[in-house]
Parts: C-alpha cells; sequence; structure tokens
C-alpha cells in the first residue's frame, strides 16, 4: 500500500513540472436528436471513490452557478451546464483555436447514493459533487466473535 | 429575422467559431513552449479580446506579461486528490503551460486588463491611439 501511495505521489510531482497539452473539447454525440442543432461539450472528468463517499470532479468553464444542473435519478447522475453567451454579444471573432456550447454528461452510479447528500461547489470553472454513499452500501466491518 | 432565438444565435456563433478555426491571423513566436492553452482571438471595436479556458488553475498560479505586441500567458494547473481515494476515472490533466502569442497590430501595454472567472481568462487589448485608423478629410 505504502509503495502504491508513494509511486502515486511521485507521478503527480512529476505531472506538476510536465508541459500541458491541448485536449481538444469532445463533442457530445447525442443518442436522441435535439430539437436544436447547438452542439454540446462533454466535460473532462475525474471520479474517485473513498469509503463514504463518491466524488465527481468536472471541468465546465464558463458556467455560472445559477445555470448549472445536477440531478441524481434512478441511479443516474446527470449534470447539464450552460455558458452565458450572451457575454461573446459585441464580438466579432477573427481568430479562434475552441469551440463553445454548453456542457452534459451522465454516468450511471453502480453504488447507492444518499439522494439527500449530495454536496456541489464550484471553483474556477470545476465542479466537485460530493456523493454520500447510502449506509447499505458502505463497507461494514465484520466483527469477529 | 425570424428565428431570433437564443439557440439559433448560439449555432450560429459556433459555425463561425469553426469556420475560422486557426487562420492564420495570430502568429507564434517561437519564444513560447506548447499551443496550450488554446485561444479565440475577438475584435471589439478598435479593441481586441483574447479568451482561454483554463478551469482549475488558480489566478495566483497565472503569470501574463505584455511586451511590446507579444503576450506571454504561463501558469501551472494542479489536480490533487486524497490519497485514500482509488481514482475510477482521470481525464484532466495537470501540468505547466506557457505560451507566447504576438497580435498583428499595435497594442497599449499600459492598457491590458485581464479578468479570470469560471475558469475562463480574458485578456482585454487596447489597440494603441496611434494604430487606430484615421479618416482624412479631403481638402
Amino acid at each position: 500500500m505504502r509503495t502504491h501511495r508513494a509511486t502515486r505521489k511521485m507521478e503527480d510531482t512529476m505531472a506538476k513540472s510536465r508541459a500541458l497539452e491541448v485536449q481538444e473539447k469532445k463533442e457530445l454525440a447525442s443518442k436522441e436528436e435535439t430539437t436544436v442543432p447547438a452542439k454540446y461539450y462533454v466535460p473532462n472528468t475525474d471520479i474517485y471513490e473513498t469509503d463514504d463517499a463518491l466524488t465527481v470532479v468536472m471541468e465546465i468553464p464558463g458556467v455560472e452557478k445559477k445555470n448549472l444542473a445536477v440531478h441524481v435519478e434512478n441511479d443516474v447522475l446527470r449534470v447539464e451546464g450552460r455558458i452565458d453567451f450572451s457575454k461573446y454579444e459585441g464580438l466579432e471573432p477573427v481568430y479562434t483555436e475552441y469551440n463553445v456550447g454548453n456542457f452534459v454528461r451522465a454516468f450511471n452510479l453502480s453504488s447507492k447514493i444518499d439522494q439527500d447528500k449530495v454536496g456541489a461547489q464550484l471553483d474556477d470553472g470545476v465542479l466537485t459533487l460530493t456523493l454520500k454513499k447510502s449506509k447499505q452500501a458502505m463497507p461494514r466491518r465484520i466483527l469477529i466473535s | 429575422m425570424v428565428f431570433a432565438d437564443p439557440f439559433e444565435t448560439l449555432f450560429n456563433f459556433q459555425q463561425t467559431l469553426d469556420a475560422l478555426r486557426a487562420s492564420s491571423w495570430l502568429e507564434s513566436t517561437p519564444s513560447g513552449g506548447g499551443p496550450y492553452p488554446p485561444l479565440n482571438v475577438f475584435r471589439k471595436g478598435d479593441d481586441f479580446v483574447i479568451t482561454t479556458e483554463i478551469p482549475g488553475v488558480n489566478a495566483s498560479d497565472l503569470d501574463i506579461k505584455v511586451r511590446g505586441n507579444a503576450i506571454q500567458i504561463a501558469g501551472i494547473k494542479t489536480v490533487d486528490y486524497s490519497d485514500k481515494a482509488s481514482r475510477h476515472r482521470r481525464e484532466r490533466m495537470a501540468g505547466s503551460f506557457d505560451r507566447s502569442v504576438t497580435i498583428p497590430v499595435e497594442i497599449d501595454p499600459e492598457r491590458v486588463k485581464a479578468e479570470f472567472r469560471n475558469g475562463i481568462l480574458v485578456l482585454y487589448l487596447a489597440r494603441a491611439e496611434r494604430d487606430k485608423p484615421k479618416s482624412i478629410k479631403v481638402v
């Protein structure tokens, strides 16, 4: 365990000095057709799990708190973030390297989540969702009598 | 126009952005590193606006310099999680970046403003007074 952790720490330290490369924004390939032709993007997401919670970290640059919808329903987590498109009014593009659009992504949750205990925080375009596991889903230590 | 709804406008805007993908307008300078972060450049009246998406970067880890018409955007993006967690999915990238670009118009370095909100960095570049077109009156 310790060596594993040490390797991970080293990887993280190395990652800090590594030069970042451009990650092309992933366009959403929707199963259902939308009534409007606008493009949606799939946010880059990290997911990690601890004994009592599942944490989902998503990059949704340009989305304000008020334009963010997070739903947990039937073991599906769905996040939709809308960008404030009016900010681009009066701006005439002359050179572009990336496109802008609303973000949407959904995950099937494998462990049971306590739907009343979903924590959400938005910092610098990064959304951190903390999904507390329901009591039944938490690992239980079995005492040997 | 009949369909002046925001979705229609958004779609048109997205198409315009795609059409101008990496035109030759902006030159990279050899001093700068890689192509991260990707930039969009807009014209706003006489002035220019540069936007870039750098979610997860702290404002204190950003270093922006202006020298003549060259703009340098450098910084570090960190992705830190607790050691105890087991990771299921890892798509966010951490690392450093350093990019320099030269704007093909003269800008006033004193009047460059930077704004960083919700992971989007916006640079407002004011065109130098002497570079602005002047109308000549015929006498």
